[in-house]
């Protein structure tokens, strides 16, 4: 009897030993699994250092050279042999036509599509070769579409170097990723509110224009402008179609030849006076702040209508 | 004895392959309660979603047997789907209101069926939110966001956006079960003040709630209904072995 309970003592203080050593162990791999948190967390900041001061070192130097040639004058002028009557009004002018041309089609096709896609097709093999499709779309090189764009629009269509042709070469070009964008936006409603809707006897269509479309509209118009502001920065596809580098007017209508910023842009830097990088410096921070305004337009839509 | 206000025959139900719903028969009055009880995956929610033909929504279903309403099959081929909806009115399990103000929410339905008259509008608003016991407590703020009420409120205003189609039969599957003891309970007296005009369809899985508001209750189990009787009497003195297991919590 007191064997038993001295050996059973004697295995409780075995125990306790046995779980004191299990603790040291484990207290020791904290430590290392620590250091190695510290250690991962360190690479990343560098990583995103990395981004940032390229980032921060190519705006100084755009803005360097580029700043004190933003003026009223180059604003207002056209292109021109000479660096100092040189502006950029062509290529901003054009730019503005592109975009008025491309929002509003990337956005009722898009949004059409996504409807389709979402809420009508029947989710079937169909369906999801169409969406693979779509998407690998989205990743094809914009020159490709440059190239569509030159048989379709230009010669096909024969709508010749117009600003129209560089349009809707620009909305092939982001139509998939609107497509995208407005299909994750649709399929995040939740389907509470459809069958809600549904359940009071509205039709389908009902349900997508006042429940559905409502709710995904914020999301919807995110993407529609964060892949307008890729459409502006394009060179290679309005090369394809034909825009123009040198031109001393602005489109009168959809059917007038164009230019565009990084049309412009690109032409600047490829002249041999030195100036001329710098006006290309100065083209770039139009560019930017275009884009930025776009970006940030696309962030406060996102904040005001978050839910 | 009131009149039938649906009566289903000969109903079986299948998702794909797989039976959910047995050789269904109920006939259920006008302006009464009846509860649908049963363990969970039985088939309540299936069985009430073939009233308002909600069950269309889901790929795959195949139903056979009749269920009339009025008089006619609602799944033969001359029902007009959207207006069956409107007579059948739906409250969900959890509450669904649309992030759109109260009053929006409740002027939902009739605006879709294409009253715009602001006038009319208001009364109707008015009118439901009342009939929902929600009125009071919403009046003064009826353009704020109906996804800032608490969940009980939530849930009478999505019951107020029901009433505002007019409906004839109002089906609710568990419309409680998110809710705290009071909410429940405003929501209980509803019912039975809801009683008077409408016919009321409703699943719970609370057995007191069922006696407390129902006036016929349906046992269901794996598919089959197996009773179909008086309240009070299901729940004193059931016909059925299985029934009396049930209630008396010796499974499911
Ligand atoms: N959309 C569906 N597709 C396939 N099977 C389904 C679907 N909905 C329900 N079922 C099946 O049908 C049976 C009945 O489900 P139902 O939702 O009607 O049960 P319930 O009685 O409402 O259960 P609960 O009390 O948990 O809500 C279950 O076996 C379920 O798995
Ligand atoms: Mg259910």
């Amino acid at each position: 009897m007191a064997a038993e309970e001295l050996m059973s003592k004697h295995k409780t203080a075995l125990n306790h030993e046995r779980a004191f050593d299990e603790e040291r162990k484990i207290a020791s791999r904290v430590k290392q699994r620590r250091g190695r948190n510290r250690l991962a967390h360190g690479l990343f900041f560098l990583a995103t250092l990395v981004g940032v001061l390229v980032l921060a070192v190519l705006l100084f130097d755009i803005f360097q050279r580029g700043w004190s040639y933003v003026t009223a004058d180059f604003m207002n002028n056209f292109a021109s042999r000479f660096p100092s009557r040189a502006g950029i009004k062509g290529a901003l002018w054009g730019s503005i036509w592109l975009i008025a041309i491309t929002a509003p089609l990337t956005f009722i096709i898009g949004v059409g599509a996504a409807i389709y896609l979402e809420e009508y097709a029947k989710k079937g093999w169909i369906s999801t070769l169409i969406q693979v499709n779509i998407s690998n779309l989205a990743g094809v090189p914009s020159i490709v579409f440059g190239m569509l764009g030159l048989t379709i629009f230009v010669q096909i269509l024969a709508l010749k170097k117009s600003v129209l042709a560089g349009g809707l070469t620009l909305t092939l070009l982001i139509l998939p990723v609107v497509i995208v964008a407005a299909r994750e936006a649709i399929a995040s409603v939740p389907n509470s509110l459809r069958h809600a809707s549904l359940a009071m006897g509205a039709t389908r269509w009902q349900t997508i224009q006042k429940v559905v479309l409502p709710y995904a509209l914020p999301g919807i118009m995110t993407g529609t402008i964060l892949a307008l502001s890729r459409a502006i920065g394009e060179t290679a596809p309005l090369i394809m179609v034909g825009a123009a580098t040198f031109l001393a007017f602005t489109p009168g209508s959809v059917f007038d030849e164009f230019s565009a910023l990084p049309i412009q842009i690109y032409n600047w830097v490829a002249q041999p006076k030195e100036e001329f990088s710098n006006l290309a410096a100065a083209g770039i921070i139009v560019l930017l702040v275009i884009l930025l305004t776009m970006n940030g337009l696309a962030i406060f839509l996102r904040n005001k209508f978050q839910r | 004895m009131n009149p039938t206000a649906i009566s289903v025959k000969n109903l079986d139900l299948y998702y794909g392959e797989k039976q959910a719903l047995k050789n269904i028969h109920v006939d259920i009055d006008e302006r009464s309660v009846t509860a649908l009880i049963g363990p969970s995956g039985c088939g309540k929610s299936t069985f009430l979603r073939t009233l308002n033909r909600m069950n269309d929504l889901i790929p795959n279903v195949r139903i056979e047997g009749q269920i009339l309403i009025k008089d006619t099959d609602i799944y033969s081929d001359e029902v007009d789907v959207e207006m069956l909806r409107k007579r059948v009115g739906m409250v969900f399990q959890a509450p669904n209101p649309f992030p759109k103000s109260i009053y929006e929410n409740v002027a939902y339905g009739p605006r879709i069926h294409g009253l715009n008259d602001k006038k009319k509008l208001d009364e109707i608003v008015e009118r439901s939110l009342r009939g929902a016991a929600l009125w009071d407590e919403v009046k003064d703020r009826l353009k704020d966001r109906a996804t800032g009420l608490s969940g009980g409120q939530q849930q009478r205003l999505c019951i107020a956006r029901a009433l505002a189609v007019e409906p004839d039969i109002l089906l609710m599957d568990e419309p409680t079960s998110a809710l705290d003891p009071i909410s429940t309970l405003k929501v209980e007296e509803l019912v039975q003040e809801l009683k008077k005009n409408y016919t009321i369809v409703i699943v719970t899985h609370n057995m007191q709630q069922a006696a407390r508001i129902s006036d016929k209750t349906a046992f269901f189990l794996n598919g089959d209904l197996i009773e179909y009787n008086d309240t009070d009497k299901l729940f004193s003195n059931p016909d059925h072995q299985q029934t009396e297991e049930y209630i008396t919590g010796r499974f499911g």
